[in-house]
This record gives C-alpha cells, structure tokens and sequence, in this order.
C-alpha cells in the first residue's frame, strides 16, 4: 500500500517536470489549441468514470459514474475535434496546410 | 494476463499523450499530435472497457453516445466562442472528478473501508474540492465570457470578499481534514456534501470579483486546477495514467497562466484577489487633448509608400469580425512587395494565443504572427503601425505613468513606428476609461469608424490605385 503511494507520487513529481518541460516549447501560436488538446488528454479521467459505471455497483453510484462518463467523454470527443479544426487553419505563407505531411485525402 | 494488457495499453497511452504535447511545439507537426492523443485515449478506453469487473455495457455504450452527441456541436463553435467553450469544457473536466471522487468516497466507506488510507482520502478530498470549485468556477467564467445576462460582467464586489473566501475554503478544509481522519466514522457520509456544497459555493465567489480582462488567466487558472483535479483522481484510484494525464495538464495550465500574468504585469494573487476594493475611476478633467484624423485616401498613399507595416490587432477586431477584411489589406500590400507582420500581444484575445487563430481562421500565414518580444527591437524601422481594435497593449501609458493602472505592463512600442494610425469607432475614451497617449502622439494618425467599414474602405482605395477592379 504505501509503496504504491510513493510510486504514484514520484510518477507525479516525474510527469510534472516533463510536463513543463514540454509545454515549455510550445509554440506560442499555438497556446489555444494547446489548451483543448491538453483537455481532451486529461478527460482520460474517463477511465475512472467507466470503472464506476460498468462495475457490479449500487444503482445510485453508476448514476454518479454515468454522469461522469457523459462528462469527460463530451471533453474528449469536443477537445480533439475543435483542436485539430484550429490547427488546419494554420498555414505558411506558400498556402499549404502546414501539416500536409499528415493530412489524409 | 488481461491486467499486464491493461497496463501496457496505459503505458503506452501515457507516452502517446507526451509525445502529442511535444509535436505541438511546431504548427507543422501539431497535427500529429492531435492523432497521438486520440490513440491514446483510445486506447486507454478500450483497455478500460475490456476489463472483467466492467459491465452494464448499455449504460457505458449510452454514456458514450451523449458525450459525441454534445461534444460535436461544442467543437463547432465560432472561433471567437473558443473562450467560453474551453471554460465549459473545465467544467466537465470539474465535475467529472467530482462525481468519481464522491461516487469512490460512497462505495468504498460501505464496501471496503480499508482501501481509503490517509493518503488516498487526503487525494479523495483533494479531487472533490478542486472538482466542484473548477466545476462551478468554470460555469462562471463561461457565463462571463459568453455575456450570460444574469452572470454579471462586472466584478462584484463587496467588503470582507476575501476573509469570506478565505474563511469558506478554510471550513471546507477543515471539515475534510476531519473526514479524511475518520472516513469510516457514521457521520462521515452525512458531512460529506457539507464539503461539496462549500466547494461549489467557493467555485462561484472565487470567480465573481475577476473582471473581463483578466479572464485569460482564470481560465488557465481553471485549466491548472482542472488537471490537478485528475491527478489527485490518479492517486486515488492508483492510476498512473490519470497521474501523468494530470500532471501535463496542469503544468500547462501553470505555464500558461504564468505567461499571462506576466503579460499583464500582475501577480496571481492580484488577479484571484486583486479587484477587491479596487475602483478603477476615469481621470476626470485635465486639458482637452487635440486626436489628428487622417482620410483613408491619405493613409491609403501612406501605405503605399511604406515598405514595412505592422498590423497590431486587439480584440476589438474580432468583434468587429474585421479579420477578414484586415486579411484583403494584408494580400493588397504584400501585393506591393510590401513586408507585412502582425504584432501579436500574448493577451490580444480573450485566452492564450486567441489571437493567432482568429488570424489564422482569415487564412494569414502563421509566419507573419509575430510575438510581442520579437517584434519591438524592429519597431524603430517600421513605416507604418497599423493598430486595430487594440488599446491597453499598445498605451505608451504602461512604460511611463507610474499613475496608470496599467504600469508596467509590457507592450508593443506602436509609439516607436516612424507613423501610426489606429483605427477607433468614436471619439469617446476607451472601455477601461484609460486614455491612451498613442492616439495624440505627433507621429500618430486616427482613422475613425467602424474597423470592419475602415479597413474595407482602405482595401477598396488601394484596390482602385493599382487598377485592379
């Protein structure tokens, strides 16, 4: 039990220092669409609401579980989409999608 | 067997989302990043789902279905609603702990009281209280945003706003610390939503005396709080995914916020308590200033003449919907071999980087967005500052009157351009009742009317002086 305490908090304190690290660079254009897509990743607390609702509980807990799960997935689902709708219009001056490398027809 | 899977497919998610935030420190790979994130999180679902204790297949398929239901209409929004959409999304974000977080408390005091060890109850505490008060915080701050008549715009004050604060969060600490104590004890259960219900109270006295400027920082404020929200959710369940989910969201939120503060010359606690008693009061008085106008046939030559304009745009030009027009006057003089940029001050918009995508929506090339630090070591060789809808960021006022509300701030050196014209709808001082020195400097020119109106009439003359009909 409590070596699973102090795993938790060094993949805490570890992911944190990546975390500013990372964001740290980047761009700057792109602090909106770094917001909802920082959003939609933390909805994986969807994970925790599936856990709840599908488990063999009281009707009044999965309730809460169902919410929760309606919630984060709204995140998840409105977080990836509005992210990459914005990053598409971002292009150079040659007027090609920036990212044409990954841009599927 | 399944365990190991699951694990794996976290593992795996976990380094996905890292690698998703790192693509975005380009525009040229962000994309990318936005696919890592999506198979990750599916992933994560999906091992979620698969395992045995999991069932009631209906509810988790109809849970599923609502969310695709709202959060497509929610990522169609009007890029100049992004604002409020991200503020209601930490709202989710909020609640959804919250309800795990209460939802954990009830199941595990009547099941398995064991399992709630110090360490996982101060972590269920934690998540409760930062759910609720981002949940309700955040349904404010969209209400503010989106102008919700009965949310009110400006801050609201009172006496003794900040010891009532204070003093509410530190009952609900309080009684959490109790609880966390003896979560096992019989009335545990019943001082439970006594908890929940301060935290949703604080949520929304927390956001009531934060004004319209400041709302960029709440809101990455509420992004940090959102994040940790989930970590704490990490701890609780013993989820290292959620942990390191949470982690980089808040860390974002932190930085962000941070940045924000910076731009504006203030201290978090000046944004979370600053309003208090503090009466922003119009100068009253003083000499009548003389405004130069110029016509738009003769900013129209200026233009013409010039070989490096700078087009620094504030909010004022969203809501104007000028983008575009501003976009036909950015083509019409780089049609003259004229070099055109954009001075973006990091709080133009109504969040971080708003401003840029409002840009980018009116198909202006990311290249020529050019940050505040970058762009005011060139400001000396610049023909022409254009400012648009813009006022506070470019109000000499910040670098000199140690009297203005605005001290300090960092802006863009408009002033320091070889000409200036601003384009301002009337003769009335601004909203924030600050006057701007720019606007009666020697070298500055005002173009009155609507930005939208102006700039189409200046795109039309330079349209018409190069024969193009």
């Amino acid at each position: 039990m409590t070596s699973d305490m102090w795993a938790t908090l060094y993949v805490f304190v570890l992911a944190s220092f990546i975390g500013l690290g990372v964001i740290r660079r980047v761009s700057r254009l792109l602090h909106t669409p770094l917001m909802s897509l920082t959003n939609a990743i933390s909805a994986i607390a969807v994970v925790g609401a599936i856990l709840i609702t599908g488990g063999d509980y009281p009707l009044r807990i999965r309730i809460l579980g169902a919410v929760a799960l309606f919630a984060s997935m709204t995140n998840i689902v409105s977080g990836f989409l509005i992210t990459d709708r914005m990053l598409k219009m971002f292009k150079t001056g040659d007027k090609r999608p920036a990212a044409s490398g990954v841009e599927r027809s | 067997m399944i365990f190991g899977l699951v694990q794996l497919s976290y593992l795996v998610a976990s380094a996905l989302f890292i690698f998703s935030l790192h693509w975005m420190n380009t525009p040229a790979t962000a994309r990318k990043g936005v696919y890592a994130g999506v198979v990750g999180t599916t992933l994560a679902v999906a091992a979620t789902w698969a395992e045995p204790t999991v069932g009631h297949h209906l509810w988790i398929i109809g849970a599923i279905a609502l969310g695709f239901a709202v959060g497509i209409p929610l990522s169609m929004v009007p890029l100049t609603a992004v604002p409020q959409r991200t503020a209601l999304s930490h709202a989710f974000g909020g609640v959804a702990a919250g309800l795990v977080g209460t939802a954990e408390f009830y199941l595990r005091i009547a099941e398995n009281p064991g399992y709630l060890t110090p360490f996982r109850m101060t972590a269920l505490i934690t998540e409760i209280i930062l759910g609720y008060l981002t949940f309700t915080g955040s349904l404010m701050a969209t209400g503010k945003l989106q102008e919700v008549k009965w949310v009110p715009q400006r801050p609201v004050t009172y006496p003794g706003q900040n010891v009532i604060n204070v003093a509410l969060l530190a009952l609900a600490v309080a009684i959490a610390v109790a609880v966390a104590r003896t979560p096992t004890a019989p009335w545990a259960p019943y001082v439970f939503p006594v908890i929940i219900a301060l935290a949703l109270i604080f949520g929304v006295l927390l956001i009531i005396p934060i004004g319209g400027a400041d709302m960029p920082t709440v809101i990455a404020i509420l992004n940090s709080y959102a994040g940790l929200s989930a970590v704490a959710m990490g701890f609780v369940l013993d989820s290292k995914l959620l942990i390191t989910a949470g982690a980089l969201d808040g860390s974002s939120g932190l930085i962000l916020a941070i940045i924000m503060c910076k731009a504006m010359n203030r201290s978090f606690t000046n944004v979370l308590f600053g309003a208090f008693g503090q009466v922003q009061q119009a100068k009253v008085g003083g000499e009548e200033k003389v405004y130069k106008s110029e016509t738009i046939e003769g900013a129209a030559q200026v233009l013409e003449q010039a070989s490096f304009v700078v087009i620094i745009p504030g909010y004022g030009m969203a809501v104007a919907q000028a983008q575009h027009k501003v976009r036909e006057l950015y083509d019409q003089l780089k049609k003259r071999g004229i070099t055109v940029k954009f001075a973006i001050h990091p709080v133009a918009g109504r969040m971080p980087g708003h401003m840029n995508v409002l840009l980018a929506e009116a198909d202006i090339p990311y290249t020529d967005l050019v940050e505040m630090d970058e762009i005011n070591p060139d400001m000396p060789q610049v023909d022409v500052a254009l400012v648009v809808g813009a006022n506070d960021v470019v109000n000499p006022a910040a670098r000199s009157d140690k009297s203005s509300p605005i001290y300090g701030m960092p802006i863009i050196d408009a002033d320091k351009a070889r000409s200036v014209f601003a384009i301002k709808r009337s003769k009335n001082p601004g909203f924030a009742g600050i006057d701007n020195e720019l606007y009666f400097a020697d070298r500055t020119w005002m173009l009155f009317g609507d930005a939208k109106s102006v700039i189409g009439e200046l795109v039309k003359e330079l349209a018409g002086g190069s024969g193009m009909h």
